[in-house]
Parts: structure tokens; sequence; C-alpha cells
């Protein structure tokens, strides 16, 4: 009795220390990469980084100002593409759909959001920078935007079916049309958790790099418009990690930091949308 | 003497008025005849033939399951919402097929108050808003004194007047379902159907929303399903006992309470099952 006592107390001791070791190591790999990000990047971000062109090769200092512009139009471009089709897919799938056409649209999310990334950056090539015969900002964008579908199908989808059905009976009992009483009633309910799927979908976009190597390229200058190839944070940073150039493998920490702190506001931004707003919700 | 357990070995001719109906004078409001309700292969309502005398209140009791919550559902055609379901038979409302209004229009003729309080996500005035909103466009002013004469006549007004813009979930449990019942008046339904609509309130709170159906009927047709039988004694001009299934009987209240013709109804009413 006393012995087998002894033994659960001995596993519960040891499992207690092997979970709580695997989580130690989670947490310091996270802070150690954070703080080398901090430390290096850091010492290499200043005004001009933030503010000017890229020199030309050989000469020291420049910025990628074009780079950071660049990333945002991209991002722009991606959730002008992706959160529509996301969104109204998702509605259509928790809403509207069949069983089978509901399983079908899940499942096609999921092994979308499977596929590596450097195929949809092939499949957007393919599309758009054949037939355009040069790398362009669309090109990127529609890569990225392909990218936000999927997760932003599935969020929209799980927060609309949390949605209690209740509410969609009370609003069809006044005598409102189904789409009316889910435009009204069910997706504004469900309004905090669906635009917080979306942009934690872009986040998730924003660092990505394979998919534009070869649909936006990159740019040493500014990119007017929406045809021309541009720099983003993403490529510049493999461009520079991998130079022979000290400067530049500074730059690349300083652009490793940028793209972490944008990531911080979004989700910052998120957070603070799930918080407000919750007082007509509980 | 015709009875439910019987209508079905009954020539049809003779169904409408299977209950006697020489003691209802009144008006009916809406007409069932032979409606069956099958939820997927299963029979769920067998044979029901009953007539809801206009202005009146009408309850619907029974034991768990027996289909009462089904048959009100298939009144405003809220079944539609469950997959797999069918229904034959026939639905007068004012001598009109159910089946054949549109369905937007007969929800909006016919209300619904469910049995869990479920106010909208919105404030409180924006959830008497909502139906006037859609089906009358009001605005303004106008829309203001509707949300306020609602109100009045769910008699919440005075509780809810200097909180109109608060979250509608900050109201008690019996202030939201009664908030429910000011959002189904709000767009003038001629019927309004209550499904065990205290089965989640207090005594007290129970107690105002049966005040308010005696004050509602003059204005609408109502039919409350209740697991509550003194509720139904209490409120109900009419009363129909369901059973597995079937109508058993349905006649005056206080015949059903005092002498029911059918040996189930006056077991059940007396507690020796249920």
């Amino acid at each position: 009795m006393s012995a087998r006592r002894s033994w659960r107390k001995l596993v519960n001791a040891v499992m207690f220390f092997i979970t709580g070791l695997c989580a130690a190591a989670a947490v310091f790999i996270l802070l150690f990469i954070l703080g080398y990000l901090v430390y290096f990047g850091g010492r290499s971000l200043n005004w001009s980084f933030l503010t000017e062109l890229p020199k030309p090769v050989g000469e020291s200092g420049g910025g990628m100002a074009n780079a950071i512009v660049g990333t945002g139009k991209l991002l722009l471009l991606a959730a002008l593409i992706g959160v529509p089709i996301g969104l109204l897919g998702g509605i259509y799938t928790a809403e509207f759909s069949g069983r089978i056409a509901a399983w079908l649209v899940r499942y096609t999310a999921d092994l979308l959001s499977g596929v590596p990334s450097i195929v949809i950056g092939i499949f957007a090539y393919t599309l758009v920078v054949i037939p355009m015969r040069h790398f362009s900002i669309l090109a990127g964008g529609i890569a990225l935007g392909i990218m936000v579908i999927p997760a932003t199908i599935r969020s929209t989808d799980q927060f609309l079916r949390s949605v209690p059905s209740t509410l969609r009976e009370g609003a069809l009992a006044l005598g409102v049309s189904y789409w009316r009483a889910v435009a009204t009633v069910v997706l504004p309910a469900a309004l905090r958790g669906v635009i917080t799927g979306s942009i934690l979908a872009l986040a998730r976009v924003a660092g990505e790099t394979a998919p534009l190597l070869f649909t936006a390229f990159s740019n040493r200058y500014w990119s007017p418009g929406w045809s021309q190839p541009t720099a983003s944070l993403p490529v510049m940073i493999y461009t520079y990690a991998i130079s022979p150039y000290d400067d530049w493998r500074r730059q690349a920490w300083a652009a490793a930091l940028i793209l972490l702190l944008l990531m911080l506001a979004i989700n910052i931004t998120v957070r603070y949308l799930l918080s407000s707003g919750k007082r007509m919700h509980s | 003497m015709a009875t439910a357990a019987s209508t079905d070995i009954m020539p049809e001719t003779t169904f409408h008025h299977a209950w006697d109906n020489s003691r209802i004078t009144l008006e009916p409001k809406i007409e069932v005849s032979d409606l069956n309700f099958y939820y997927g292969a299963n029979l769920v309502l067998q044979d029901i033939n009953l007539s809801v005398p206009g202005n009146q209140v009408t309850a619907l009791i029974g034991p768990s399951g027996c289909g009462k919550t089904t048959f009100l559902r298939t009144l405003n055609r809220m079944y539609e919402t469950m997959r797999n379901t069918r229904v034959t038979g026939k639905i007068l409302l004012d001598g009109e097929d159910v089946f054949s209004i549109d369905v937007t229009q007969l929800r909006r003729r016919v209300g619904m108050v469910f049995q869990k309080p479920n106010p909208f996500p919105k404030s409180v005035f924006e959830n008497v808003a909502y139906g006037l909103r859609i089906n009358s466009r009001l605005r303004g002013g106008v829309l203001a004194d509707a949300v306020e004469r609602s109100l009045r006549r769910a008699v919440l007004w005075e509780e809810v007047k200097d909180k109109l813009h608060e979250s509608a979930y900050s109201l008690s449990g019996g202030q939201q379902q009664r908030l429910c019942i000011a959002r189904a008046l709000a767009v003038n339904p001629e019927v309004l159907l209550l499904d065990e609509p205290c089965s989640a309130l207090d005594p007290i709170a129970t107690a105002k929303i049966e005040d308010l159906l005696f004050l509602l009927k003059s204005q609408c047709t109502i039919v409350i399903v209740t697991h509550n039988m003194q509720q139904a004694a209490r409120v109900a001009d009419y009363t129909g006992f369901f059973l597995l299934g079937k109508l058993v009987e349905f006649d005056r209240t206080e015949t059903i309470f005092k002498k029911p013709s059918r040996k189930e109804t006056e077991d059940y009413i007396t507690g020796r099952f249920g």
C-alpha cells in the first residue's frame, strides 16, 4: 500500500519536473530570441534606418524606409484580397451551407493553410508575374492574400458558430430574413472575435519571406504604385543577413527588430479590441 | 363525444371541431387540422386538430417530450430552422394557410418569446427598436416613441427608462424576459407565442409576466406552453393537454381542471404521472 503510494508520489514529482522543464525551455528560447533581437537590432537601429533608402553597395549607412513602406503596402493588399474572401466564406460555412459543403470548405481551408508558403509563391508567380512579365507588389499581395484566406475562414466560422442559436431564433422570430439576422445580430455578436482572427491571420503572413522572393522580389528604391517590384522587411532580412558586409548584417538585425515590433503592435491592438466592447456582451 | 385519441378513425369532415366547439363561441384565430410533424422518421406530433380562439390566452400543458413546444414552433414555422423536419396538415391564420404566407410576413404577425431570455447583445433601446427598424423603417422621435410604447405594454418602462442605452444584459432575468416580450410586441403581432417563458425565472418575475399576459390579451391572441399546471390554471382561458405527440383534450381551462373528460388528463392534473 505504502509502496504504491510512494511510487505514485514519485511519478507525480517526475512528471511535474519534466513538464515544468519543457515549459521553461520554451519560454527560455523565446526570451533568448527576443533578447538577442533587441540587443543587436537596437544597436543598429537609428533614425536614418527608418527614413532613408539603402545606400549603394560598398557605402555604409542608409536605411530601409522603402522596405517598411513595402511591407505595409503588401499587408494592405493581402488584407483587401484575403479578408473579404475569408470573412464571407466563413459566414457561408457557418450560417448558410449544408453539412457537406461546410465540411468541404473547412477541410479545404485546413489543407490550404498547410500548403508550404513557397508553393503559394509559385502559384502567384504563374498567375500574375508571368502574364505581367515582371515582379510586382500586386503579385506579392496576392500571394500573401491567399495565405490569409484559410485562417480567416476558420476563425470566422468558429466565432460565428459560438454565437448561441437562441440569438438567431430571436431575430428570425421577428420576421427578419436569415441574411439580415446574420448581418445584424449574429455577426455583431461575434464581431470582436472575427476581427481578431483576421488581424492575427495578417500578422502571421507579415513575416513570410518565401512567397515574396519571386513575386514582390525586391527593390533598392521606392516602389511607386502597385505594379513595380518592392522591397519588404522579410526579404531584406534574408538578403542582408547572408551578405558579406558587416553594415548590412547589422541592418538585418534592425529590420528583424522592426518586424517584431510590428507584430507586437498588432497583437496589442488585438488584445485591446478583445478587452474593450465587452460591456454589451456579458 | 369526440376525443383526440379517436380522431384517427373518424371521418375527415368531423375533425374540425372535435372539441365541442359549441362552448367556444369566439372567432378562431388559428385553426389547425390534421397536423403531423416528423423529425427524421419519427412522428413527433400526430393528428393535431385545434382552434385557438382570438384575444384569449391558450395554454398548452403536458409532460416533457409530449410535443407541445414542437407544436408551438409549427405555428410560426420556427421548426424550419431545424434540419430533417417535415409537416403535413393545415394551419390557418385568420383563414389563410400559413404555409403559403411568406415566412417573414408570417413571423411578423405571429411573434415568439423563448424559454430562456435571449436579448440581443445590444442596448435596451436597440433591442426593442430592432424589429421596428427592419420592419417599419421608423427613425428618430417616432422610433423612440414606439420603443417607449412597447416597453410600457410590457410593463417594463418604469424600470428601464433611465438605462435605455445600457446593455440588455445588465437587466435581471425577469426584466430580460419582459424586454424580449417588448421586442416581440414592438412589431404589433396578432398572435404571441410563449415557450415556457417563466421556466428560468423566480416567482416574483413569474407573477409579473402572468399579470402582463392578462393585460395583453385584449391586444393579441396568446398561446403559452407551460410546464407549470398552476400557471396554466392562473393565466389561461383555454387549455390543451398534450401527451405522447397527441392532443388529448382541449377545452375551457375551468373544465380541464375541474372535470376533464379524459382519464389521462385527470391523471396528469391530479399528479398521478408526468
